[in-house]
């Protein structure tokens, strides 16, 4: 899974108010190459939670992206390397994603996050 | 159809190993599957200015769908609930995310980030009860709140259904229209038994002019016949089974993908790491007549 979808998915947990960001428990991470688009950067740009994005990337170990941006910066070419780098080419492999409220984890296999409620969360 | 999978068992079940196994191996499925894709993703009607979208493909399966996004140049991230499946989608190495999740149980995501979602034969599966714990009505009306929730203003969602009768029909639309969408049923190839496809086509937002459902294809009665593989040009005249043309004859209509495709295709795997030919003159060349 890429950083792209975990910016996208939030718990829904019957009763959990905020679910949005799930944490990250990384065991592994791969880098698998993809060919830039800026345009899709641009557009990705606004739908972007940025402080949970930045905060996921550094625990998958890239930091090479600031706290504080604004739109300005879709013009600085190393900027945009950085934000395709961690939106598009870092892939969770295992871990567990974390709800932010009651903690409940949803386990990775291969690749994938289980993200299937049992019955009484629904 | 001769039988409804609906029927038979829940889909974490039904879609088991070997069923997951034809979506790899079987040629008509993969060619039906692309079709529906590529209808809804047209019916989608996303802007075109050439940049890529955020799509969601709700019921995923083993990425047949997800591909025709990609193929297209579209982000895209798929969820479903049959793990047999998304090991399928695995060994395919399909490009987009997928997540294991009951669309039943709500979508888990953020308000107003989808730019478009796509589902292929997957939401009348709602329709059912499978366990005790169902209530089809609260899984329908959950499964279209955070649909509705999740999509940016003005976005579409095309969902593909095989709804078993009119009550299904009207069950699943009447909580799409609850939950707050626009829209309404397209019906390609209303006359025809095989090729009849419903799509509910959906638009988040109030109602305006792009709201406005669009024309199906293969309204008029006459030019369709039974055939899958004639019937989605409206070229076709003539409505020949393919089976009843002399050997030589047959499919000689049907498209090819071409070179760019090819092209492409190979770029793609090469990036995944794999050997792949190189690119020559001799590229997706045309056969000599004499094959």
């Amino acid at each position: 899974m890429r950083l792209l979808t975990h910016n996208m998915l939030s718990s829904n947990i019957k009763g959990v108010a905020n679910g949005f960001p799930l944490k990250i428990e990384a065991g592994k991470v791969m880098q698998k190459q993809v060919e830039m688009n800026l345009d899709f950067l641009k557009n990705m740009f606004s739908k972007i939670e940025w402080k949970p994005f930045v905060e996921a990337a550094k625990t998958l170990g890239y930091s090479e992206l600031s706290e504080d941006v604004d739109p300005s910066l879709l013009d600085s070419q190393e900027f945009l390397a950085n934000f395709h780098h961690a939106l598009l080419e870092i892939h969770v492999k295992e871990g567990a994603l974390v709800c932010p409220e009651t903690g409940r984890k949803f386990p990775f296999s291969k690749g994938i996050p289980n993200m299937l409620l049992h019955e009484d969360e629904v | 159809m001769a039988s409804r999978p609906e029927l038979l068992a829940p889909p974490e079940i039904f879609y088991d190993q070997s069923e997951a196994r034809k979506y790899t191996s079987s040629s008509r499925i993969i060619d039906i599957q692309a079709k529906l894709s590529e209808r809804a993703l047209e019916l989608l009607a996303l802007p075109d200015d050439g940049v890529p979208r955020l799509l969601l493909d709700i019921g995923c399966g083993s990425g047949l769908s997800g591909e025709t996004l990609s193929e297209n140049g579209h982000h895209w991230f798929g969820l479903d609930i049959s793990e047999a499946m998304l090991d399928v989608a695995l060994e395919r190495e399909v490009e987009g995310d997928l997540l294991l999740a009951d669309m039943g149980q709500g979508l888990g995501l953020r308000p107003g980030v989808i730019d478009g979602a796509i589902s292929i034969s997957a939401v009348q599966w709602l329709c059912n009860a499978d366990k005790s714990s169902h209530e089809p009505r609260l899984r329908l009306k959950a499964f279209f709140g955070s649909l509705y929730r999740s999509l940016a203003r003005g976005a579409r969602a095309v969902l593909q259904v095989y709804p078993q009768n009119v009550a299904q029909r009207e069950l699943i639309l009447g909580f799409a229209m609850r939950a707050g969408f626009a829209g309404g049923v397209v019906v390609d190839f209303p006359h025809s038994t095989k090729s009849r496809k419903e799509y509910l086509v959906l638009t988040c937002g109030p109602p305006s002019l792009s709201a406005a459902v669009p024309k199906a294809k293969g309204e008029d009665a006459e030019s369709c016949s039974d055939d899958e593989s004639s019937g989605d040009d409206e070229k076709t005249t003539v409505s020949v089974s393919d089976r009843h043309r002399p050997r030589k004859k047959q499919k000689l209509d049907k498209k090819s993908k071409g070179r760019d495709w090819v092209l492409w295709k190979k770029e793609q795997m090469r990036r995944k790491g794999a050997t792949v030919p190189a690119d020559t003159k001799y590229t997706a060349r045309k056969r000599k007549s004499r094959f």
